[in-house]
């Protein structure tokens, strides 16, 4: 108890985790909804339409339709492991975001507002989190005991690998110019302009390292073009062919959580984190979340009157007080200046999200030894000269200016 | 407004001092801890309510591997190529590089040249060891 009081930092970060988790799992939830309307729409489709105005609660109701499905275990399978793998995607997938920073390191009553672990070596500590996410995808490959989730699982892994490589090597150039692993100090040394309007972000310096990092990672998180563990053609479903119920839906879960923390840091290390794109002379962009949230409540009531009818109306109609309301609290000045952070992080985020969902809609599968000897044979060597490159710059400067 | 973070020791470089943050380990990473137990918490309800909510009725068919319908013949847990394990063999090679990288990026401004020509020996000693891969065909997949 007396240890309790000594560290307030164990309740306020106890709060803190509630508040991350219910946002996550929330933003999880409705990125399935957000992928399948973009992809539908991109096909001239309509997509999720009948649960709820827009298809909104089909979320919900897909989480509903798991949770009662038939969980089956094949009796070849390793009974213990096969529970073990999908627990594991998902805790160590949800873990990693705790070390994201959402907002500046604002302080409020000597406790960090933004982030849950504001750690010195974020950037380190976050590769070994998600370095261990592989073991779920591979733990669920061989457990199952059947052939297409075995070859599922070691394709995968051996992906996972290869990419993991490259991945790594390609921040080191961000490394370079930050000089610090911790995520505020990278976010912090992107401050300024260059002549008083581009933002000094690292994608301008580092344009070849941050491509490597984006093909990277999204063949980290097995994504279109990389999905190859999951090429249905082939492998049925790779390494979740056995897995029925919710067991089934946690690896999605942890695929759309890794795609987050994916995004979150191609954002810190690359987009300034949450800076805003524009010089601080700007005042008036401190009103833009709230334009922005009142723009889509004033779109929203029209939709609402002219397309709704009975409950999907009233759906709407909420939707629309929400946006409104939540729109005008964020006019406050105080309310601004504290949501400026989290908003233009969340909107880098989302961009990055919606560049996953849109290369989803567009490209075609790599063949698995494409896509071997793109990340040992092009990808490993292009990340690694960005870097020697990189150090070579400086050397270059400090010859100038001794 | 973080001026009280940014110590510019390097001109033009900014380092985040470890010394001047208030970096009890606990503080940093208790939190870390305390987010994976919850997170672990929460995966092991879904896992539960997965198992204990809805019907289990086992017939013969459903309790076989999937195969297409086809009835599966021998046992999942066959030999595979030896290829994976080379690739793990030059992963653990080449993420030690990347490793080693890591510390070596955030002293470089102190190292100046020394650091560079110091790293550039080594990143040359493990370049002709993937060039022997690469003419050794480890890297080719067939």
């Amino acid at each position: 108890m007396e240890f309790i009081t000594q560290h307030p930092v164990l309740v306020v970060s106890l709060g803190k985790i509630a508040v991350l988790l219910f946002v996550i799992m929330t933003v999880l939830a409705y990125l399935s909804w957000f992928e399948r309307k973009v992809i539908a729409h991109i096909q001239s489709r309509w997509g999720p339409y009948y649960v709820g105005a827009h298809g909104l609660l089909q979320p919900l109701a897909d989480g509903i339709k798991f949770l009662f499905k038939e969980d089956l275990t094949p009796p070849v399978a390793d009974r213990l492991v096969f529970t073990l793998a999908p627990f594991l995607a998902l805790a160590l997938a949800l873990t990693a975001i705790a070390l994201i920073p959402f907002g500046p390191p604002m302080q409020l009553l000597g406790q960090q507002v933004f982030v849950v672990s504001n750690s010195e070596i974020g950037l380190l500590f976050l590769f070994a989190i998600t370095s261990i996410g592989v073991y779920g995808i591979v733990l669920a490959g061989w457990s199952s005991n059947s052939k297409y989730a075995l070859l599922g699982g070691l394709r995968s892994s051996a992906q996972m690998i290869s990419y993991e490589v490259s991945l790594t090597l390609s921040v080191v150039g961000v490394l370079l110019l930050a000089g610090t692993l911790n995520f505020n100090g990278i976010i912090a040394g992107q401050q300024g302009y260059w002549w008083h309007l581009i933002p000094r972000w690292h994608i301008f310096p580092q344009i070849i390292g941050f491509f490597c990092y984006l093909t990277a990672a999204i063949a980290e998180t097995n994504r279109v073009p990389f999905d190859l563990p999951e090429a249905e053609t082939e492998l049925v479903a790779g390494f979740h062919t056995e897995y029925s119920s919710f067991k089934f839906a946690m690896f999605f879960m942890a695929e759309y959580a890794n795609m987050i923390t994916v995004s979150c840091l191609a954002t810190i290390l690359f987009f300034g984190g949450w800076l805003s794109p524009f010089p601080d002379r700007w005042t008036w962009q401190l009103f833009l979340p709230g334009a922005a949230l009142l723009a889509t409540g004033v779109y929203t009531a029209f939709d609402t009157v002219a397309q709704m009818r009975g409950l999907k109306r009233l759906q709407m109609t909420i939707v629309t007080l929400l946006a409104l309301g939540i729109g005008s609290l964020c006019l406050i000045p105080v309310v601004a200046h504290v949501i400026q952070g989290p908003f233009w992080f969340s909107v880098k985020v989302f961009l990055f999200m919606f560049f996953y969902v849109w290369i989803r809609a567009t490209l075609p599968r790599f063949r698995y030894d494409q896509l071997m000897s793109f990340g040992w044979k092009l990808l490993l060597p292009v990340s690694l000269a960005n870097l020697v490159g990189t150090a070579a710059w400086f050397v270059w400067g400090w010859m100038r200016h001794g | 407004m973080f001026s009280e973070f940014i110590d510019r020791r390097a001109p033009g470089r900014y380092y985040i001092s470890a010394l001047n943050m208030d970096s009890s380990y606990l503080d940093i990473y208790a939190p870390l801890l305390l987010m994976f137990i919850l997170a672990a918490g929460l995966a092991g309800v879904l896992v539960a309510a997965s198992t204990l909510v809805g019907r289990h009725k086992h017939t013969r068919e459903k309790d076989q591997p999937y195969e297409c319908g086809i009835t599966p013949t021998g046992d999942a847990r066959a030999p595979f190529s030896v290829h994976f394990y080379l690739v793990a063999l030059i992963f653990i090679l080449f993420d030690i590089e990347a490793i080693f990288l890591y510390p070596w990026a955030l002293v470089y401004h102190e190292l100046k040249v020394f650091g560079f020509v110091e790293m550039m020996l080594y990143i040359m000693i493990l370049l002709v060891g993937y060039i022997f891969l690469w003419k050794k065909g480890a890297l080719d997949w067939s």
